[in-house]
């Protein structure tokens, strides 16, 4: 545990009217009869560390993969820096995003950061990292070679920036995914649940670099199962119960003062 | 020997060495153009919409299903025939089409059926969450095709694509029977005017071997590169 301290100066300054980089309006999502998400709301603003937490089947994955459209919602608002991801019906009655360039252009402005950390397994760090800048965003690749350097060395993986992801441990995996997403300067960064498929002895290293991410005031919006972690660098914390927001607010409320009885229950079991 | 030897006229050896230019010319041709019919296919069935998917599984199926040697009778009389006929349809005159190109296109034809199989199978190989990491990393369709499926799927898609070029440079040889200059017909036309045929066909035999014993090498190399980024198993290197 950290001093509780730190968190709440990063609080004061996201609340100032600071800009909106996260805004879900209304989320619904099925997948066939099964209705994941029946109405869900989020909004991150710049600075903000959105922390959704909730039992397993409670639909906190679905929201954050319908951020970027790795799933279609079936209706609801999303809006990514203002800019809202138009949604249209395909021919079977599915919603698709509308335009193709602009769900690409939304995606590369959001770090994505997976359970089962998902890098290019033919491709060495250094690669998997200036990946992205250098054949998405157009960055020379000399540029992108010398930032990768830099954020390699910052998640403590300097030395193995030409070994394949298949030699490391999920730990290290984990962070140099999270080098490969801070690779985009990204305007927010989405975590999906970043430690629930390493060892418990390798928690602790991706969630203090995931940690001093927030502390520098980067906007993220994270799903996991780390209550004392989501406590000590949330801004914010939303509770999602069978596809609703059950109850959302600052962390000392909902982890020191939580209203909601599923809430309650929940904080028992998984404390 | 001096059959075997490089001298006209009575070396035949040159037009035997023809023969195998030719053979491996077309073979790598047809492999080739069945790569390229083996990804749009393999793309076809695992992403297309149910017609594009209902086609190629009828085309899979009929290429798999009729015996090659039928095929290439088909595909080489009846398909240069309904060229002509386009061609002069359409006005133009009658070509005279070259017998190595049409061994090309008629294997080319045969290996993408196969291979639209190995590639779908390789494909599938792969952890899903790396196509998604592209995905979401708003890598256009193009992009994600050349920089992470094709390369991710090699590893799983070298055993069977090893294996379909070999036979393609054994199904070069019953193009002999359409009367294309590979190496099985130059062999037949040299055993038959010399009369020595243990000697031609066994040449013709080691020169298949050799052929076999290079691609090994040569695919060997391409599987470990392929392989880079995957921990050996233990006690295989």
């Amino acid at each position: 545990m950290t001093v509780p301290g730190t968190a709440p100066a990063l609080k004061d300054t996201a609340q100032n009217g600071a800009a909106e980089a996260i805004h879900v309006e209304n989320l619904h999502k099925r997948f066939g009869e099964l209705h994941v998400l029946k109405g869900v709301s989020l909004s991150a603003r710049d600075g903000e560390v959105i922390a959704i937490i909730g039992g397993s089947g409670s639909g906190k994955s679905t929201l954050l993969r319908c951020i970027n459209c790795l799933e279609n919602p079936t209706s609801g608002i999303v809006r990514v820096n203002g800019e809202e991801i138009l949604m249209k019906a395909d021919s079977h009655g599915h919603t698709v995003p509308a335009d193709r360039k602009q769900i690409e252009r939304i995606r590369s402005k959001l770090g994505m950061v997976f359970q089962n950390f998902n890098l290019w397994s033919h491709m060495t760090l250094i690669e998997n990292v200036i990946e992205v800048p250098v054949h998405v965003l157009g960055v020379k690749r000399e540029t992108a070679i010398a930032t990768a350097e830099k954020l390699l060395a910052r998640v403590g993986l300097a030395e193995k920036r030409d070994v394949y992801p298949a030699y490391l441990s999920g730990g290290q995996q984990q962070r140099a995914a999270i080098a490969r997403a801070l690779a985009i300067d990204p305007r927010v960064m989405l975590f999906d649940e970043p430690t629930s498929a390493l060892d418990p002895e390798l928690v602790g290293e991706v969630l203090k670099v995931i940690g001093d991410l927030a502390r520098e005031g980067r906007t993220m919006v994270l799903v996991t199962h780390e209550m004392k972690f989501a406590r000590e660098v949330a801004t914010h914390v939303v509770y999602l119960y069978n596809g609703l927001v059950e109850e959302e607010g600052p962390p000392e409320q909902i982890f020191g003062a939580p209203r909601s009885e599923r809430l309650k229950q929940f904080l028992r079991n998984v404390g | 020997m001096e059959l075997l030897s490089f001298e006209p006229p009575n070396g035949r050896g040159l037009s035997l060495l023809h023969g195998l230019a030719n053979s491996v010319g077309i073979a790598f041709g047809s492999f080739g153009v069945g790569l390229v019919i083996g990804i749009g296919g393999a793309y076809g069935k695992l992403y297309g919409g149910p017609v594009v998917r209902d086609l190629l599984e009828v085309y899979t199926t009929v290429v798999r299903a009729v015996p090659e040697l039928v095929l290439i009778l088909l595909l080489y009389f009846a398909g240069t025939d309904l060229i002509n006929q386009l061609l002069t349809a359409l006005g133009h005159a009658a070509i005279d089409i070259n017998g190595v190109v049409a061994g090309i296109g008629v294997l080319g034809v045969v290996q993408g059926a196969y291979s639209t199989e190995v590639l779908r199978g390789a494909i599938l190989g792969i952890p899903q969450g790396q196509i998604e990491a592209g995905r979401a990393y708003g890598m256009p369709p193009g992009l994600l095709l050349r920089r992470i499926t094709l390369p991710a799927m090699l590893p799983f898609a070298i055993p069977g694509l090893a294996n379909l070029w070999l036979i393609a440079t054994k199904d070069t040889a019953l193009l002999a029977i359409v009367g294309v200059n590979e190496l099985t017909q130059t062999t037949r036309t040299a055993a038959g005017a010399t009369k020595a045929y243990f000697t031609f066909f066994m040449a013709a035999g080691a020169l298949y071997l050799v052929l076999t014993l290079v691609s090994n090498v040569v695919i060997g190399r391409i599987e470990r590169w392929a392989r880079r980024g995957m921990p050996s198993i233990a006690g295989a290197h």
